[in-house]
C-alpha cells in the first residue's frame, strides 16, 4: 500500500496497475494512467475498451480488484463512496446528458453548486447574492440566460449537454471528467463545446472521453487511446492517429 | 419554522387549501354545538366523526406524498405508522379506563386481566401520563422508520425492493398484534375508551374538538411539508426522485435525505392515528393490514402525486366515496371498484385531480401572454440557429 500521510505522486489523478472484471470479462486490464494538475487529456478508444468504466472508477462508482488511484497525490479513491469523491472535488458530466428535468435551468445549476450539501444546511438555506451571481456567471458562459426559468427537460439535446457542463462548472471541482461532450451535437455546437473546455481548462484539470477525432483534433490537448481495457497509444492526436496498432484496433484489421 | 420559510411556501393553491380547512375545522364543530338538533344547517355529531376520520385519512396521505411524490420513495407500508401512533394512543385511553373497566383493575386494562397477567408490561409504563403517550406516538413511528431506512437507503434497496419490504413490514407488525402475549390485546386490539384528558370521549363537545384538532393537524403537517418541498432541501429531493445517481455525484448523500424526509413522513401518520383511535374508539391489528397502506397510496394516486393538496383532497374523495358505496346495496363490490378507479385514473389521470388542473391552469395562463417561459414548443428546431447565430 502507499503511504498516504505524503504526497505519492505529484499528479492530480494517478492510476496505476488497475485491473476489474465484470463475471470474467476483463473491462480494465493493467490500466496505468496519470493526469498533470492544470492538464486537459482527451481519451479516445472504440467501444469496449473501458473509457466509462475509467469514469466510474475514478468517482466511485465501480470498485476495482486491484490497483492504486490517487487523487491529489495524496487520496486513495478506492475507498471511499460516490458523494465522498465529489465533495473532494471531482466533478463528472455523464455520457447521456443527466440533468434535473422536472426542475429549471437555473435550480439545476443552484443544486450543483458546491456549497453546504447537509440536510440541516440545505432544509435552512436561503440564496445569497454571492451564490446567484456565480449561477449568473455560469448561465453566460454555457449561453443559457435567456432560458434560465425554463424546465430542463425542455431542453434541446445540446443545451442539456452544456447545462450539464454548467453544472460541472458550477461544482468547481478541481478535476472534470467529460464523457462524450459532443455526442449529438451539430457542427457549430462542437466548436463552441471545444472553446468552452479550453476556456475551463485554464483554471481546472479535465479528462474528456470522445469519439469525435475532429473535435479531439481541435482541443489540441494530449491524447490517450485505451483498448481492451488497457492504454495502447499516448501523445499528439497526430502521433496516435498515426500508430499503427491504434489503426489496427479501429479499423479492426 | 423561520418566517422566511413560510412566506416562500405559501402559493395561491396552498391559501386557498388551508382557509378551507380552517373554515370547515371551525364552522364544522360549531354548527354541530351550538345549532339545535335537527336544524338544516346543524352537522349531526356522526358526520362530525367521519369526517374527524377523513381529516386523519388526509394528514396520512400528506405524509406519502412527502417521500412517494417528492423523493419518489413508494412506501406501501405506511398504514404501519399509522397503527403505531394509533396504538400509542390507545394505551393512554386504556390506562385512562382505570377501576370502569369490567373486572375493575385499577392498574391492568380488561384484556390483561383476562389473560391472567400479573403485572403490567413494562412498555406499558408511562402510558398512564399523556404527555408520554403523545411523545410516543411521534416517537415509536419515527425510531421505526429511522431505524429501517437506515438499513434500507444505505444498502441502497430502492424501487420496487424497497416497497416490497414495507409490505413485509407492516404484514409482520399485524402478526406480532394478532398474538395476544404480545401485550397489546391480540386481535380484539384496544378499545371501550372512556375518557381522553378527563373528558369524555363519546360527548359531542369532545368529539367536535378532536375534530378541529385533527384539522389544526393537517394544517400544521401541511405547512411543514409545505416548508420541506419548497427549501432547497425539496430542490434535492426531487433531485433523487428523478435521479438519484446524479444526485450522489454533485456530493449530496441521497441516504441521509431519504433517511429525514422517510423520519419525518412516519412521524406524521403517527400523529394521524393517534388522532384517529380515540374519533373511531377502537385500534385493532387490522389496521397494520397492507391492503390499507396500498389504499392510502391510492388516495395520494387519484389526489395528484407530488402536489401535496391533491394527496388531502384524494384522502377525502375516495373516502367519501368508500363510505357511500360500501353503505348501500353495491356494498360488495366496493373493492373492484377502487381497483378499477385506480386503473383508470392512472390511464386517464396520471397526475391525479389536482395535478391535472394545475397542468390546465398553466397552459390556459400561458396561452394569454405571447411569451412562452416553461412551453415544450421552444424545443429543438428553435434554440439551435440562435446558438449559431451567436457563433458568428
Amino acid at each position: 500500500m502507499n503511504v498516504m500521510d505524503t504526497r505519492a505522486t505529484s499528479a492530480m489523478l494517478y492510476l496505476d496497475g488497475v485491473h476489474v472484471s465484470f463475471d470474467g470479462f476483463h473491462a480494465i486490464n493493467n490500466l496505468s494512467l496519470t493526469l498533470a494538475p492544470g492538464e486537459m487529456r482527451a481519451i479516445i478508444g472504440p467501444n469496449g475498451a473501458g473509457k466509462t468504466t475509467m469514469m466510474d472508477i475514478i468517482t466511485g462508482k465501480t470498485k476495482p480488484d486491484e490497483g492504486t488511484v490517487l487523487f491529489d497525490g495524496v487520496t486513495d479513491l478506492t475507498r471511499l463512496d460516490e458523494t465522498r469523491i465529489a465533495e473532494l472535488g471531482i466533478g463528472r458530466k455523464f455520457q447521456k446528458p443527466t440533468v434535473f428535468e422536472s426542475q429549471t435551468v437555473q435550480d439545476n445549476l443552484l443544486l450543483a453548486l458546491n456549497v453546504d450539501h447537509s440536510v440541516k444546511g440545505t432544509l435552512f438555506w436561503r440564496g445569497s447574492k454571492a451564490e446567484s451571481e456565480r449561477i449568473d456567471k455560469v448561465l453566460e458562459t454555457i449561453r443559457l440566460t435567456e432560458s434560465r426559468n425554463r424546465l430542463a427537460g425542455s431542453l434541446s439535446h445540446g443545451q442539456k449537454q452544456w447545462l450539464e457542463i454548467g453544472m460541472l462548472l458550477a461544482q468547481d471541482p478541481k478535476l472534470l471528467l467529460v464523457d462524450e461532450p459532443v455526442a449529438g451535437m451539430t457542427d457549430v455546437e462542437t466548436h463552441l463545446t471545444a472553446e468552452l473546455l479550453k476556456e475551463i481548462n485554464k483554471t481546472h484539470t479535465v479528462m474528456v472521453v470522445e469519439h469525435d477525432m475532429t473535435f479531439v483534433r481541435e482541443l489540441g490537448v494530449k491524447v490517450t487511446c485505451l483498448h481492451e481495457g488497457t492504454v495502447l497509444a499516448e501523445g499528439t492526436i497526430d502521433q496516435v492517429s498515426s500508430n499503427e496498432r491504434v489503426i489496427e484496433v479501429y479499423l479492426g484489421r | 419554522m423561520t418566517p422566511h420559510m413560510l412566506t416562500r411556501s405559501l402559493d395561491r393553491g396552498a391559501t386557498v387549501f388551508l382557509l378551507v380547512v380552517a373554515a370547515l375545522g371551525v364552522l364544522i364543530p360549531l354548527s354541530n354545538l351550538l345549532l339545535p338538533a335537527g336544524s338544516f344547517l346543524q352537522v349531526p355529531t356522526y358526520l362530525v366523526a367521519l369526517w374527524g376520520k377523513y381529516v386523519c385519512y388526509a394528514i396520512l396521505a400528506l405524509a406519502i406524498d412527502l417521500i412517494w411524490g417528492y423523493c419518489g420513495i413508494l412506501s406501501l407500508g405506511h398504514g404501519a405508522f399509522f397503527a403505531l401512533g394509533g396504538y400509542a394512543m390507545g394505551m393512554y385511553l386504556m390506562r385512562q379506563i382505570g377501576t370502569r373497566g369490567v373486572y375493575g383493575n385499577p392498574i391492568l386494562p380488561d384484556f390483561m386481566v383476562f389473560l391472567n397477567y400479573s403485572k403490567l408490561p413494562w412498555y406499558w409504563y408511562g402510558f398512564d401520563m399523556f404527555w408520554f403517550a403523545a411523545l410516543m406516538v411521534l416517537v415509536v413511528p419515527g425510531l421505526l422508520a429511522f431505524c429501517f431506512g437506515w438499513l434500507a437507503f444505505r444498502s441502497r434497496v430502492t424501487g420496487v425492493y424497497l416497497s416490497i419490504i414495507t409490505q413485509a413490514m407492516t404484514y409482520a407488525l399485524l402478526l406480532a398484534f394478532f398474538r395476544n402475549d404480545f401485550g397489546f390485546g391480540g386481535n380484539n386490539g384496544l378499545t371501550d375508551f372512556k375518557d381522553i384528558l378527563g373528558f369524555n370521549v363519546q360527548a359531542e363537545g369532545t368529539r367536535a374538538a378532536l375534530f378541529a384538532l385533527s384539522c389544526l393537524a393537517l394544517i400544521l403537517g401541511f405547512l411543514i411539508c409545505r416548508a420541506i418541498v419548497s427549501s432547497k432541501l425539496g430542490k434535492v429531493l426531487i433531485a433523487v426522485r428523478d435521479a438519484e445517481s446524479r444526485t450522489r455525484f454533485l456530493g449530496y448523500r441521497v441516504e441521509s435525505y431519504k433517511l429525514f424526509v422517510f423520519t419525518v413522513s412516519a412521524c406524521m401518520a403517527g400523529v394521524a392515528g393517534a388522532l384517529y383511535v380515540p374519533q373511531v374508539g377502537i385500534i385493532n391489528p387490522s389496521e397494520f393490514a397492507p391492503g390499507n397502506s396500498i389504499e392510502a397510496v391510492i388516495w395520494v394516486a387519484v389526489g395528484g402525486r407530488g402536489t401535496l393538496v391533491g394527496a388531502a383532497l384524494g384522502a377525502v374523495v375516495v373516502n367519501y366515496a368508500k363510505t357511500f358505496f360500501t353503505s348501500g346495496m353495491l356494498a360488495p363490490y366496493w373493492l373492484f371498484m377502487l381497483g378499477a378507479l385506480f386503473i383508470l385514473v392512472t390511464l386517464l389521470l396520471p397526475k391525479g385531480i389536482v395535478g391535472t388542473f394545475n397542468a390546465w391552469w398553466a397552459s390556459s395562463q400561458e396561452k394569454r401572454p405571447a411569451e412562452t417561459t416553461v412551453s415544450a414548443a421552444a424545443e429543438d428546431g428553435v434554440s439551435e440557429p440562435k446558438m449559431a447565430e451567436e457563433a458568428q
